[in-house]
């Protein structure tokens, strides 16, 4: 069974737009409905597309229960001939894009709302914790119930003490996230992180600190994938889908996870964008954990594993600096938003492409990647993902 | 290294007992495989029938060969902790309660790599030794030792609330006259306990080890008899809310089955004694335990009962007293129950014939009292819920998991 690999058909046909963020709060008395719903709100406003064209929808929420995507159909008076939902955390927003433009390019659907969303209220964020998943309510939850924090802390103290990483170099990941959030309006923390502070937070789960998590809040993320004709016709600005890649439990064999799947799958990522590393403008990785960060640099192919690091403290990840990263801040300036974290990098990548990032804009940026990681099913995350998105100069 | 365990001191009445919380418990049905080990400490893990890779964790399909034959086994104990963190906020109220809390991956020799609670003496790269402990919710959890022995390891703080450990704990042993109660008072005494209180039943007959029992430092002799409800609340009345530990060592055998004894007096004696007396000590001993389960290191932890291993499966020449000892086994799951929300272990010792009065004519092999009384402490240091002492209790427990039916016929 040595199936030669195949050319992957190339996203032609299908555009992105609309790039929506419901600003978020850090509690909220409202449900994930109302949060989804004001993202398609969103959606319809910015776009001017009549609601009824809508004829299709992906949806990704933990806390949507016991409503399933369909009954969002119903809730918000739409009638699509497609829908899914993507239950996949910090990859949502990369696989419910590519499911959508498939999707769009094969004519089941022509205009996608592609949404993200969830409510936090007082006790969500422990109860989602707690019922993350079987493995984890087996294996993990039990042992000092310290959720994500303590599964990844795990997984840092291991990459620290073989790559030689340190606090400082997971620190100036945070301290340039907070500086570019402070050019965001719509980011919950405002006040300026400095490297001293960031290394003098309390300990949360060693290594991990405070400034090493991020805020889990409420708040919603959305866009639109459709029919390039379509939005040519509503005039909308777009950006295309160059390259996309997904895997899931990618490197089952590393005892701890010290890469995810993007190691496996990043050469046919540049090859379908056509494009190499340097070719991008913006980065914008998913940062549920600054050591995180620093292992996409790697497995994304900006620099060698190992060198993550080193890569760090030669590079300035600013909005201005000679490597742009998560310029709205991140979620670890912005907040996790639930779902929404898997979406925050590719809203944000498209608004950069399109020009329509305001005091976040990076200066001519035409490419964009995003990436998602996500599901800490056990002891790692198991879920990867990347896009590159071109904006119209390209 | 460990830091020994201090005496407590004396409380402060002014202070309010820390009601007990428990840490998480949902499990899936599968995992409680490993529950059923770490209740005997046994280490287990699920090995595929098929291509012989151990798995974890429990899972209903082998992730190398696609089978569903995926079987508990005894499994290598060896591993090295790569991985370590200290939880210092945890999302729940048990946690937080013990928070800074040590956790690690650890990757086991035989394959798999588990989240577990640590020791305090395990240190990152070095190897360990794995085990299933109850937690305090009664549900089986991964425990890392260092696998050679270091100073004081008992006293660990994260072990000790795995296990009963009876140093520093006052205890309630309910027969002082039988040699069972007598042997298990030795050796908890040796094991640290703080106090003893030692049951005597119709307390106004001598009995030969009286005198070196009172001699005993830490002993105090109580009247205690089980069969009567007022005794019973008597002495819950003095001394429930000070005991961490109650060893019920009740015991009333007579031979015979149904038809071949005469009335039922003897009956109704041996429900009384055994029977009734666990009801009367759950009633008035359990509440109090249950709410001093997170009390300090001298919290409420454990309650045994010594039974015979015939509760499992009935052996007619000992007929009725073992169809007694069935209810009691069936009281014992109902007070496990109970008392879980209080973090208090309900561990159950099963024991063949015992080498005494009782079961003279029978020939050997028969338990000396001394070997109940170290399972009793071995059981208790461990923190387990199922103990089987001697070759005839484990030989019964080994056939009637293996074929009930043919065990029946082998006792009848």
């Amino acid at each position: 069974m040595n199936h030669a690999a195949r050319q992957r058909l190339s996203y032609d046909g299908v555009v992105v737009a609309a790039p929506v963020t419901v600003p978020y709060e850090r509690y909220s008395i409202e449900s994930a409905q109302w949060w989804i719903g004001r993202a398609l709100k969103g959606l319809v406003e910015s776009s001017g597309i009549d609601k009824r064209a809508i004829d299709g929808l992906v949806v990704s929420s933990f806390t949507l229960q016991p409503d399933s995507a369909v009954a969002l159909t119903q809730h918000f008076g739409l009638s699509t001939r497609w829908l899914d939902t993507v239950p996949l955390g910090g990859v949502s927003g990369i696989a419910g894009l590519r499911k959508a433009a498939r999707a769009v390019q094969a004519g089941d659907a022509d205009v996608v709302a592609c949404i993200a969303g969830d409510t936090n209220q007082v006790d969500t964020f422990r109860r989602t914790l707690e019922n993350f998943s079987r493995f984890a309510q087996d294996a993990a939850y039990p042992y000092g119930a310290g959720g994500a924090n303590a599964s990844f802390a795990l997984i840092a103290q291991h990459y620290m003490k073989r790559f030689g990483a340190t606090r400082e170099d997971f620190g100036r990941i945070a301290v340039s996230q907070r500086a570019n959030a402070l050019r965001n309006p719509h980011a919950l923390m405002k006040a300026p992180l400095t490297l001293e502070q960031y290394m003098k937070a309390r300990p949360i789960s060693d290594p991990i600190h405070l400034f090493d998590c991020v805020m889990p809040c409420a708040g919603a993320e959305a866009f639109l994938v459709m029919r390039e004709d379509i939005a040519a016709s509503l005039k909308l600005p777009v950006a295309r889908i160059a390259a996309t890649i997904e895997r899931h439990n990618a490197f089952p064999d590393d005892v701890v996870q010290i890469r995810g799947g993007w190691a496996r799958d990043i050469g046919e990522l540049y090859a379908m964008a056509g494009m190499r590393p340097d070719d991008l403008d913006v980065v914008l990785t998913y940062d549920d954990y600054p050591f995180v960060v620093m292992m996409q640099f790697e497995d994304l192919g900006f620099c060698e594993k190992g060198e993550g690091p080193r890569f760090v403290r030669e590079h300035d990840l600013t909005i201005g600096g000679n490597f742009p990263h998560n310029t709205s801040g991140g979620q670890l300036s912005v907040g996790q938003a639930g779902a929404g974290g898997g979406y925050l990098g590719l809203t944000e990548g498209l608004r950069q492409v399109l020009g329509q990032a305001g005091s976040t804009q990076v200066a001519g940026a035409r490419a964009a990647l995003a990436s998602g990681f996500g599901m800490i099913n056990y002891e790692r995350g198991l879920s990867s993902g990347a896009a590159i998105l071109t904006g119209p100069s390209s | 290294m460990t830091q020994p365990l201090s005496p407590p001191r004396k409380r402060s009445p002014l202070n309010r007992t820390l009601a007990p919380s428990q840490p998480p418990a949902a499990r899936s049905r599968t995992s409680h495989g490993f529950t059923a080990a770490a209740a005997e400490g046994r280490f287990a893990l699920q090995c595929c029938a098929h291509c012989g890779s151990f798995t974890y964790p429990a899972r209903e399909i082998c992730p190398e060969c696609l089978s569903t034959e995926l079987p508990f086994v005894e499994a290598p104990r060896g591993g090295v902790l790569v991985s370590e963190t200290t939880v210092r906020v945890p999302a729940d109220v048990y946690f937080r309660e013990r928070a800074p809390w040590r956790i690690g991956l650890v990757k086991l020799d035989c394959g798999p790599v588990m989240v577990s609670h640590l020791h305090g003496d395990c240190a990152e790269g070095e190897r360990v030794a794995m085990s299933l402990q109850l937690d305090k919710s009664g549900q089986a959890v991964a425990f890392a030792k260092p696998q050679q022995e270091t100073p004081h390891m008992q006293d660990d703080r994260q072990w000790r609330e795995m296990t009963a450990d009876p140093k520093f704990r006052r205890i309630l042993v309910t027969n002082g006259r039988s040699p069972v109660g007598l042997a298990a008072v030795e050796a908890l005494l040796k094991a640290g306990a703080r106090t003893i209180h030692v049951g005597v039943p119709e307390n106004w007959k001598p009995f030969p080890e009286e005198e070196r029992l009172r001699a005993l430092d830490g002993v105090k002799l109580v009247p205690l008899d089980l069969g009567d409800e007022r005794s019973v609340r008597d002495l819950a009345a003095d001394i429930a809310g000070k005991t961490d530990i109650l060893v019920n060592t009740a015991e009333f055998v007579r031979p015979g089955g149904l038809t071949d004894r005469q009335g039922t007096s003897f009956f109704q004696m041996e429900l009384a004694e055994t029977y009734m007396g666990l009801v009367h000590l759950a009633q008035s001993f359990g509440p109090a335990m249950r709410m001093r389960g997170a009390d300090g290191i001298d919290s409420a932890a454990a309650w045994v009962n010594v039974l015979s291993v015939y509760a499992l499966a009935n052996w007619q020449p000992f007929g009725a007293h073992a169809a007694s000892q069935a209810g009691c086994l069936a009281l014992s799951h109902c007070l496990r129950s109970e008392l879980r929300s209080g973090g208090v272990k309900v561990m159950n010792v099963f024991t063949g014939p015992i080498d005494g009065d009782w079961f003279q004519t029978l020939p050997p092999p028969k338990v000396a009292p001394r070997a109940v009384a170290d399972g009793i402490v071995s059981g208790l240091r461990q923190g387990l819920e199922e103990v089987f002492v001697g070759d005839v209790a484990q030989d019964v427990r080994r056939r009637l998991a293996a074929n009930p039916k043919a065990l029946e016929r082998e006792l009848g």
